[in-house]
This record gives structure tokens, sequence and C-alpha cells, in this order.
């Protein structure tokens, strides 16, 4: 069970609103994630959730139980930090086993639970070592060996990949989604990485300054954002804005369309433009296009075959159905 | 960054320490400006106690063991900074060399500054100090002159000598500290540009060292305004060595003139806030940091 | 410095360094030679550096007339209970300063470092009347307690700037582990601040052992440390150099090796953090 209700949440530091009221509702057993840019006030959400920070007014509800002010140790959390917080002077068996040992378990029942977990997260070779001697991964793994120990009814998420290099990421991104298929627990995931969220999420929410821009699930967002910003922030390379006269004719404020949504020729098309830079990536090259008539340079996504220099000439036409169309205020022309 | 509950666990898990400051700071503070109002000699019956508004003040001022016993307090206390920073920072400049068997000569350094003050003074006064058996005593007579008297005939010298001894670890230390973290990187730079030696030190070396250098300073002076042991044991405050501490100690244990000592300890004390205004600063700005 | 250093370089220096050091430490080297000789052999003229007939004799003599051991155990009760008390008032409110700052926390600290500053002249009456009212003149506990007052700032200091390079996130993670208030700091925090806090009661144990103010003036034969038990040496009559020395040296002998240990710690401790 993990149901979270956020009811008109509001947070205040001093005379600064960082969440403004605030309404959401996760499920049970859903993978949602936090996204946005630094500064959005996704990391103070999870820490509302958690309990790490008073609720300046609004309620949380937790299977149906309101939880504002029960302190973080009562509310049936667990939380995997960015730092992973390990506990520097216990081995690794003994920071899986501290909230079990802090919920006075019998010590049978502690070793039983704790040599499950290192099962799961293959930690079975580590567990005498201290935190310091692991790696970076390995860590990652003890952290969410702590959280899973406790059986909680939701596992917060705060940022736990970015201190880890790219290529573990990957990895560690998988396993944090298999785990979330096999034990079917409510995941609360904060990041800065749209790729991380579009790839692990059910429920994408996205945030901007303590406002939910959007939510939705990851499909959702990338065929119909609801404003320019969540259009611009989801979505790799990020989509191209044109706005002016060429809007206009689309009957918008500012037309949007994605480097994958654009046909390219080398004869004929509706924009003209000279490659700048040319980034293979091998499966696909992203072409940086400087229009001839001197607006903003387009991104287009080619096939990895696709030759072009810098220099070339190319012609470029957007797919019409995948054009997205904004009003000045930024919202989505439906 | 808390919620209100460890908020208000934090004020709580405070409270004894604070409490407990407060009250060692205001209870003899209070009492203290209390008494030094009053006319108050515990050992005189026939002297009735009552209120004299500043005349203990005024007492102190004009007293003529005042002026000397601050002019003794500034020398000894500036003495004994001079010496201390002097060779502090040269010492701390050969330390930072490489050399063999570094550990053992910072150890060596080190040594005096947990030397209790009774001890090194007694060390001092007796067995280096004394005109007859002293050390220097012999090694005067070596060279065929005359052993000084060293605490009646040159008293205060011989007290800054003792104290400077015992601080000079302190400066030392904390210079040494100081310029490890000096930016390597910035003295081989100034290598590059052609800087010879000594305008390292004077452009790179000592503004580096200026915040560490006035720290040990105001910490110094702190230290050695209330310089007592060392006084105590060797001359008692004979031959011109009362300082402003040791006159007030006099004032209020020795002849027991409470009301006097008590104005004089409100002097003492407005004198160390002073520099404790600019410790301070410094401090706080580092909390900021 | 990666540096390579001309081996001249080198042997200029270690020979230069090794001799003011020499220098500096000759007073303690020679007050501990002067222990191991004859009262006849320690004013010798000329001096007597290594060549006399080494002898246990002093410290026997000293330990028979004066009664050592008791000035010895006041020393440990007073400088160690007051450092052990110190720290368990200190570990709260330094927990609550690193890891609930509000803003007043720089205040309080300021505040505290100022209570340091006081000169202990100017309230010597009222605490020494406050000591009769109360009994405490010579007595150990009173010591405990004004001197664990003094040292209270630098302990609280100490331990804050240590507590401060302690990641929040940790006890964070305690926290949702479930760990109460109280068990956060005995389980997580002290466990990881063992080295910070054994390096502040080393200091702090140090710098009582050391205090000569008000140990001289609270004191008079029950309650003595060593620091008043020295001082008595003082008086010339009392005067032998050779046991003088061994009594110096018994004084100082176990602060010197403490010291040592602390030489890093000493330089935060002393400035407050303020030079690391």
């Amino acid at each position: 069970m993990g149901r979270i209700v956020l009811d008109k949440v509001t947070k205040r530091f001093g005379s600064v609103e960082v969440i403004p009221p605030l309404d959401l509702t996760i499920e049970d057993g859903e993978f949602t994630v936090f996204v946005g840019p630094s500064g959005c006030g996704k990391s103070t959400l999870l820490r509302l959730i958690a309990g790490l920070e008073d609720l300046s007014s609004g309620h949380i509800e937790i299977d149906g139980a309101d939880v504002s002010t029960v302190p973080p140790a009562k509310r049936g959390l667990a939380m995997v930090f960015q730092s992973y917080a390990l506990y520097p002077h216990m081995s690794v068996r003994k920071n899986i086993a501290f909230p079990l040992r802090m919920a006075k378990l019998d010590q049978a029942e502690i070793d039983r639970r704790v040599s499950n977990a290192a099962q799961v997260l293959n930690l079975n070779d580590y567990l005498d070592r201290r935190p310091g001697q692991l790696s970076g991964g390995q860590r990652q793994r003890v952290a969410i060996g702590r959280a899973i120990v406790r059986e909680p009814s939701a596992f917060l998420f705060d940022e736990p990949l970015s201190n880890l290099d790219a290529a573990l990421r990957v990895g560690m991104r998988l396993e944090i989604s298999e785990l979330h298929k096999r034990l079917q627990t409510t995941m609360i995931y904060v990041t800065h990485d749209q790729v991380e969220a579009m790839t692990m999420a059910d429920k994408i929410v996205v945030l901007r300054a303590g406002n939910i821009e959007q939510v939705g699930s990851p499909l959702e967002l990338y065929n119909r954002p609801r404003n320019r910003f969540v259009a611009g922030f989801i979505g790799s390379p990020r989509m191209n804005f044109l706005e002016g006269a060429v809007a206009a004719k689309h009957g918008a404020h500012a037309i949007g369309f994605r480097p994958e949504h654009l046909g390219i020729s080398l004869t004929e098309g509706e924009w003209r433009g000279k490659v700048g830079v040319a980034e293979h990536l091998g499966s696909d090259t992203f072409l940086h296009v400087h229009p001839e008539n001197g607006g903003e340079t387009i991104t287009v996504r080619v096939d990895g075959e696709f030759s072009a220099r810098h220099g070339d000439i190319v012609y470029l036409t957007p797919v019409a159905e995948k054009i997205h169309r904004f009003a000045a205020d930024g919202l989505r022309i439906q | 960054m808390a919620t209100q509950h460890s908020r208000s666990a934090a004020r709580l898990m405070m409270a004894p320490a604070v409490i407990l400051l407060l009250g060692w700071m205001l209870v003899p503070l209070v009492m203290t400006l209390w008494f030094s109002f009053r006319r108050f000699l515990p050992n005189r019956p026939d002297i009735v106690p009552g209120w004299v508004g500043f005349d203990n003040y005024v007492r102190f001022v004009t007293s003529s063991a005042f002026w000397p016993s601050v002019q003794t307090t500034l020398i000894i206390v500036g003495g004994a900074l001079l010496i201390t920073i002097i060779l502090g920072v040269l010492l701390a400049l050969l330390l930072d060399q490489p050399m063999w068997g570094q550990g053992v000569v910072r150890i060596l350094v080190i040594a005096p500054f947990f030397v209790m003050p009774t001890v090194s003074a007694l060390v001092w006064k007796n067995i280096f100090m004394d005109p007859v058996n002293g050390l220097f005593a012999h090694l005067w007579r070596a060279f065929g002159a005359e052993p000084i008297v060293w605490l009646s005939d040159a008293p205060i010298f011989s007290i800054v000598l003792i104290v400077s001894w015992q601080w000079l670890p302190f400066a030392t230390l904390i210079l040494l500290t100081a310029i490890q973290s000096l930016d390597s990187e910035q003295l081989e730079a100034s290598e590059m540009d052609g800087a010879p030696p000594l305008s390292r030190f004077f452009y790179i070396i000592l503004p580096h060292l200026s915040r560490a250098i006035t720290i040990v300073i105001l910490i110094q002076t702190i230290f050695l305004l209330s310089v007592f042991a060392e006084i105590f044991v060797t001359t008692g405050g004979a031959f011109g060595t009362r300082t402003l501490t040791y006159l007030i100690f006099q004032r209020v244990l020795e002849s027991q003139n409470v009301g006097l000592g008590s104005a004089g300890g409100v002097y003492a004390i407005i004198l160390a806030n002073i520099i404790a205004i600019f410790l301070m600063r410094i401090v706080g700005k580092n909390l900021d940091a | 410095m990666s540096r390579a250093v001309t081996t001249r370089r080198k042997t200029i220096n270690t020979v230069l360094a090794w001799s003011v050091g020499i220098l500096i430490f000759f007073p303690i080297l020679w007050t501990i030679l002067t222990s191991f000789k004859t009262e006849a052999q320690a004013i010798n003229d000329p001096p007597l550096f290594l060549f006399f007939d080494w002898t246990l004799e002093n410290y026997a003599v000293v330990q028979e007339r004066s009664d050592y051991m008791r000035f010895l155990w006041n020393s440990v009760i007073i400088a160690g209970g007051s450092t052990l008390i110190g720290v368990m008032i200190a570990i709260p409110a330094a927990w609550s300063m690193a890891f609930v700052p509000s803003k007043r926390t720089k205040d309080i600290l300021l505040w505290m470092l100022s209570t340091k500053m006081l000169p202990a002249v100017g309230v010597l009456y009222p605490i020494y009347l406050i000591f009769i009212e109360l009994g405490l003149l010579d007595t150990r506990t009173g010591l405990v307690v004004v001197i664990m007052l003094i040292n209270l700032p630098i302990i609280v200091w100490m331990l804050y700037t240590y507590f401060k390079e302690i990641p929040g996130e940790i006890l964070e993670a305690a926290r949702m582990d479930g760990a109460s208030l109280r068990e956060e700091i005995i389980y997580v925090l002290t466990p990881m601040a063992v080295p910070g806090i054994a390096s502040t009661i080393l200091l702090n144990f140090i710098l009582a052992w050391n205090e000569a103010f008000w140990t001289l003036n609270l004191t008079a034969a029950q309650a003595a440390p060593l620091t008043a038990f020295i001082a008595s040496y003082s008086s010339p009559e009392g005067l032998f150099y050779a046991k003088l020395s061994a009594a110096s040296t018994m004084a100082i002998a176990p602060i010197l090796i403490m010291g040592w240990f602390s030489q890093k710690q000493l330089v935060r401790g002393l400035t407050f953090g303020a030079v690391k």
C-alpha cells in the first residue's frame, strides 16, 4: 500500500514561497518522477513528503491517514539520498540493519531481512566492509538495501544517480526500474535529468518554481506538452521553437517541432539553411542548421548514414501533424 | 532546513550550555559591578560598608600603583607579542622547509606550550635565573662576567622572556599551519615571474599570513593580559612587575579591599572586551564562509 | 611542494631547525636531566650535562615528603571531570548549532566565546564569595565546575566545527530509518565524530590541567592540584633544584605526551576554527 495525496501543500522559507499551493495524487505502486530544473522545488517537495521539512500549510495523506505532522520515522517511508548518506562507521550489514534495529525487531528477523536484501542487490560479498571501501555503485546499492529492508509503503529517491558516472548511471537506472517491477511499491524519484524521468517513470511531474507544469505519462508529456516549458524540457535534443511570421501562418504565437520530426532534403523543402555543427552519434546524427532567413539555429535528427558537412546547404520541412502550436502565454493551442 | 520538532529539540539541547554560561557570566559580573560601587573591606569590621558611587573607580585610577601597572601590563603584553610574532614567523618559515626529522623538531618546538605556568615560572626562576646557582649565572661567570640578578635587576624583561617562551610555540604552530595552507602554485608562479626570495616573502607569504597574525595577536593578548601564575611565582608583583591583573588580585585577595578591586576588575573587563570585539569580528566572518 | 631540493640546502635547514628546536626545548630537557642528579650535582659549576651519577632518589623524596600522588589525583579529577562534564553538556548544544542552525546560532556561538574572554580577575571576588557560601572552597567539586565553565565555550566551539563537517543527510537518513533524536546522537553522530570528540577532550584536558589562576586562588590543602603543588616550591626554604626538577618533571610529563598527540587539533581548538 502506498497511495500518497498532497492537498493544497505549501512551503515557505521565511517570506519566500518555495511551493505555492499544490495538489497531487500518487497512486499505490506507481513510479512517479519529479523532474525540473535546479531550484524548482522538487527536492523540497520530496522532503515535505518524507517529513524532513514541515508543511507551511496543507495536508499530506498516506493511505488515507493524515501524516502532515507525523515525524519522518513514523510515516513508513524509506529514502535514498543523493550522497547515499551511509553510516561510515558501520559495516554494510549494520548499515542495512540499522532501520530494523531502530524498529526493535528481533535479531533473527533482522538477519533474515538483511540477507534477503543482500541477495536481491548482489551485496553478499561486501556485507562486512565499510562504506568507504565500496565503489559508488555499490554504495548506491547499500543505500537502496537500507531502504528496502524496512518494507516501506513508498520509496523516496533524491537524485540518487547524480554522483555516478555515465555508464554506471544507465546500469543503476535499470536496476531501480527492475526493483520497482518486482516490489510493486510506490516510488517517488527526484531528478533533473529528463532522460531518467522518461525512461523510468509511470508518471512524470514536471515542476518549475514550485508549480506543477504538467502531470502525465512520459509519452503524454512528449506528445502533448501542455506548454512551452514542458515542451522544451522533455525530449533530447530539445524542441525547436519558431516565432513571428512562420508561427502566425499556423495561427500561433510560436510553433515547436522536435528534431526527429523534420524532413531533410538536399534539393527542396520549406526552409533553406547551412549546416553548422554536425554531431555524429553513430546511429543518429544531429545537425545544427542555420536558416538562411537569419532565424534561430534549428536542430534536426537525421540517420547516422546521412552525410552532411559543415557549410553544406540543406532544406528542412517539419512533419505537419507533429507541429506543436503555442499561444502568447506559452500554453498549447489544441 | 528542519522541522518544528527538531528546532524545539535543538533549543532544549542547547539550553544547559546556554543557561550555565549565562549564569557564569552574569552572576559574578553583576556582583562585581555591585561591589565596585560600594565601600567593602571584609577584614576591617571598623569600616562600615556603604554606597560610594564612582569613588572606587576614581580611587583605583588615581592610586599611585595604577599607571605603573598599566605600563607594566603594556610592556609585558607588547614585548611578548613582538617576540612571539617575529620569532614565530621566522620559525614557521624554517619549519616549513624540507629537512630531516621535521616531526621531531616540531615536537621540540611545541613542547613549552604544554608546560604548566607554575612549572615554567619556577624552573626559569631557580634553575636558570638564580644569581648564584642558575645556569645563566654559570654561563656569565664562565665568560668572566658578573652574574645578573635577573628578577630584581631586569624583572620585566625576565617575565617577558618566560612568557614568550611559553607562547612562542602557539604563535609558531598557528603561523606554520597558515603557511602550509598557502597554495604552492602561487609561490611557483611568483618564482616564474622572477621574484627573489625576499620579495616573495613580503609580497606573497606575509600578506597570506596577515589573518593568522591578527588572530595570534588577539588571542595571545587576551591570555597575556591575564598572566598571573608567572608573576605570582617569580616576583610576587615586586620590582615593578605588578600588572593590572596582579594589582586587582592584590586589592581583592591580599588587602581584601573588595570595592576597590572590583572597580579595577570592571576596568579589566572593559579592556578585555574591546580586544574581544575585534577577535569576534574575525572569528564571526569565518563562520559565514 | 614536490620539488627536488638539493641535499646541501636540506642539510642546512636540518641543522638550523634542530639547533633552534633544541634551544627552545632546552629548559625542559635541563629540568628532566636535573631531576636525576643529586642536589650537589644539580648546582655544580660548571654544570654537568650528561656525565653525573644518575639517581631516582629525588622522585622518591618528592613523593614521600609531599604526597605527590594526592596532587596528581586532584589534577586528574579536576581536569578529567571538568572535561567530561563539559563534553556531555556541549555535544547536544553543538549538535543543535551545527545541524539545526537558526538566525541566532552565530550570535550564540560568539556570545559563548565572549564569556571566555571575561578576565578571571574581574570576577575573582564574587566567585570566591560564592565558593565560601556554598562550601566549595578548596573542594574538587568546586574546581571541576569552575574549570568546566571556563572551558565550555572552547569545547562547544571545537565540537561545532567538527560536527559541521558531518553531512546533515546522514543524520536525516537516521531520522528516516526511525532513529529517535537520542538514538541519532548516540548511534550515528557520536561514533562518526569520535576523532573530533577525542581531540576536543584531549586539548581541554590539557588546558584544564595547566589552568593556574582558579586552581591557585580557590584551593588550599585539600583540593590543590599539581599547579598549586608546584607553586608551593616557590618559597625559598623548600628549594632544592633536583627535587624541584623531579616534581616539575612529574607534573608536566603526562601532559607533554598528551600534548604531542593533540598538536594538530591545537590550532583549530585555540583559534576557534578560524585557522585550520
